[in-house]
């Protein structure tokens, strides 16, 4: 993606040396050209297009707002409910993520989910140890919540 | 457009210093570590954030003043938070505090012992 990028920036140059003028508007005319250039030639290239991935970029940042959004709704509900029936616990959940920024921005993510922070990584990286603050019924919810996460990170790593 | 501009900014300001009291609360109410955490690290970041989100926009609507700083004081916030949080309770279960009696669920708790008779 760097590698892409850095050619884009180049062949941007090229068309600025091209016309003789310096002024960014001509860069970003070139940059623009450069991107139609790339984008007909993506074949040849070992990863995806780039910009498909800083899509997913963007998506994931959406999502990382949302979820900071929601979990604060949740945790306001539980702090002013009068009643304080909370049943909080310790589970374990497998994640497939491989490398180390994978798993931080994983971990970040469930702890702005609701209800959830991560209390532990296991040391070969495989496992999650989570608190999360209503056991029984975030269990499945969280499941599934943690699938879109996950292949949300995988959709920017691959 | 001025003053619409304002009057976001005062109820984003407005919600941040809502949300920093009910996480003050949250940390009065809550029973152990654990769930006070939850409280703090989520409440206080959005809280913070949005705070400073209407400090950027009111000096930007009313005195034409661009303020970067304020921007990237939102992004580092947002980076740490979570972070801090994560820190904060890890330390606290390693170092063998309890969780609240009414939990029903403990999943780390033989792997934490094992780990400490390796050490």
């Amino acid at each position: 993606m760097a590698f892409q990028i850095l050619l884009n920036v180049i062949l941007a140059y090229t068309w600025m040396f091209l016309k003789t003028s310096y002024s960014s508007s001509a860069f970003f005319v070139g940059y623009f050209l450069g991107l139609l250039i790339l984008f007909a030639f993506r074949n040849y290239f070992s990863g995806r297009f780039y910009l498909f991935r800083v899509y997913a970029i963007i998506r994931l940042i959406v999502i990382f707002h949302r979820e900071l959004f929601l979990s604060n709704i949740a945790v306001l509900k539980v702090v002013l409910k009068p009643k304080l029936d909370i049943r909080p616990g310790i589970f374990a959940m497998q994640t497939v993520l491989e490398k180390d920024w994978e798993i931080t921005v994983l971990a970040n993510l469930i702890t702005l989910t609701p209800g959830t922070l991560v209390v532990d990584v296991s040391d070969d990286n495989k496992t999650l140890y989570i608190h999360a603050m209503d056991i029984e019924d975030a269990e499945d919810v969280i499941q599934g919540i943690k699938d879109s996460f996950e292949n949300a990170i995988l959709e920017v790593s691959r | 457009m001025t003053e619409i501009v304002k009057g976001i900014a005062a109820i984003l300001i407005l919600f941040g210093a809502f949300l920093s009291l009910v996480t003050a609360f949250g940390l009065i109410r809550l029973p152990d570590v654990y769930t006070r955490n939850h409280a703090a690290s989520k409440s206080a970041t959005l809280g913070v954030m949005s705070i400073l989100l209407g400090a950027f926009l009111y000096f930007w609507a009313e005195h034409g003043h661009f303020n970067s700083r304020v921007i990237l004081g939102i992004v580092f916030i947002f980076m740490t938070a979570p972070v801090a949080g994560h820190l904060i309770s890890r330390a606290a279960y390693n170092n063998g505090v309890a969780l609240w009696e009414k939990s029903v669920q403990d999943d780390l708790k033989g792997k934490n012992s094992q780990r400490q008779i390796e050490k």
